[in-house]
């Protein structure tokens, strides 16, 4: 099966001269339907430039970017944005709500922006706020609303219509334990239901909700670790 | 932590058979912590000798002191007041932090980072993938786990077990951000260094 995501030896290069620095150096990397992927590194380790690079924000120096199969370089930029409203969701950890629109005209922006009719925007709004948990919620305006709601909007935001590629940066970042789990469990049900996800965090506990933790150092994958399915793990006789 | 305050805990619900209370712990914990039946047995004779436990009432004419097969004793056995004061006594006291256990780790990272030829770098990295690993079995086996009271009890012992690893983990980074900065500061003093070195050995060429 094709992946969702790929990279392949992508290299990003800010500056020149003297002031040069590569933030990649030849990452090759994907991700499938139904995996989540963690990235994991201290920062200036290139794992945020890898999501926007993967999200058609920003554009790689040398090395192709495949989303659904479509060479994100070979696009325009009118192109890239409208991959990016039909097959990219990106959820920051800010959340980046608009916040003059309620829950359900955030979440359905990117639908009207890409010429649905109102109400049928909507109603798929409210389809993705219902997968969320806070249905109830969709006419109030994210001032009126908890961290933990604002954040679960843009997760509806990112998952509205039939986008499969999710793309996570630190979202649990501002929350607190127990609230970043529920954003965990969520994004880990949205690619347990078929999205690919690719995660960017620095905290282990929530990196360890994927299927694949890739470790960057210096825009080197230098590490990479997956585990045994869990029913082999639970098969196994405990060790004494 | 001795398995006697465990076992006296667990009698504050019920009077239990020993290997009822192996169940119950092992249902509590998830069996992080598998309790051998022949533990259990000992613990609580030595409970009753305390007087913190006694054969529950009912079952002594029955058995008689009978026993199994096994030679185990088939009582049950509930709690005495002396018992039940350390039960209590248990749970308002916080946990002892004495001298810490020893950590393999630690101590061999603290070893390789100060015998010489050992590649620092490289041993960080393997752990932090194999801790990683754990982390994430354990986070599976959580996700498994359901809404009820056991599993809450077992999910807060999983819940234990992700934060110290994630703790290690972030110990490893640290190491790891540490071991480099004396790297480039080795790096930037070498230089200087190797500058004596060679004008000593021109020196004794001459």
């Amino acid at each position: 099966m094709s992946p969702v995501l790929r990279l392949d030896t992508v290299t990003r290069v800010h500056g020149s001269g003297e002031t040069e620095v590569q933030a990649l150096r030849g990452i090759s990397f994907s991700a499938h339907a139904g995996e989540l992927v963690a990235v994991m590194g201290p920062s200036g380790s290139g794992k945020s430039t890898l999501l926007t690079i993967a999200g058609g924000l920003d554009s790689p120096t040398a090395g192709t970017v495949t989303v659904e199969g479509t060479d994100l370089g070979s696009l325009g930029q009118a192109g890239r944005a409208r991959m990016r409203r039909t097959s990219i969701g990106y959820v920051f950890q800010g959340f980046n709500l608009v916040p003059a629109l309620t829950a359900a005209e955030n979440v359905a922006l990117p639908r009207e922006l890409d010429g649905e009719s109102a109400r049928r925007a909507r109603a798929a709004a409210l389809a993705a706020l219902e997968e969320v948990g806070i249905a109830d919620l969709a006419d109030r305006f994210p001032d009126d609303m908890s961290g933990g709601q604002q954040q679960r909007v843009a997760i509806a935001r990112a998952v509205v219509g039939s986008r499969r590629l999710i793309l996570a940066d630190e979202p649990t970042g501002a929350l607190d334990s127990e609230t970043g789990e529920e954003v965990l469990r969520l994004l880990r049900a949205r690619c347990d239901a078929g999205a690919a996800g690719v995660l960017v965090t620095h905290e282990a506990r929530h990196a360890a909700w994927a299927d694949r933790v890739v470790f960057l150092r210096d825009g080197v994958v230098v590490d990479e670790s997956g585990s045994a399915p869990v029913e082999r793990l639970l098969d196994e006789e405990p060790a004494l | 932590m001795s398995v006697k305050l465990a076992l006296l805990a667990l009698l504050e619900t019920e009077p239990m058979y020993g290997y009822q209370l192996r169940v119950e712990f092992e249902g509590r914990t998830g069996s992080t912590w598998p309790l051998n039946v022949g533990q259990v047995y000992t613990t609580l004779t030595r409970l009753e000798r305390d007087g913190l436990v006694e054969p529950a009432a009912g079952d002594e004419q029955q058995d008689a002191g009978g026993q199994d097969e096994d030679g185990r004793s088939q009582q049950r056995y509930r709690l005495t007041d002396a018992g039940r004061d350390e039960v209590a006594a248990w749970f308002t006291t916080p946990v002892s932090r004495t001298q810490p256990a020893r950590d393999e780790l630690a101590i061999k990272v603290a070893l390789a980072v100060t015998v010489p030829g050992v590649d620092v770098g490289t041993l960080i990295q393997r752990q932090r993938t194999a801790s990683m690993a754990a982390l994430q079995d354990y986070t599976r086996l959580k996700r498994r786990a359901g809404e009820s009271d056991g599993d809450l009890a077992w999910s807060l012992v999983l819940d234990s077990l992700v934060f110290a690893a994630e703790a290690e983990i972030r110990w490893l980074d640290h190491c790891e951000a540490r071991v480099r900065r004396a790297a480039r500061e080795r790096a930037t003093t070498r230089p200087a260094a190797a500058e004596q070195q060679t004008a000593r050995s021109q020196e004794a060429g001459r």
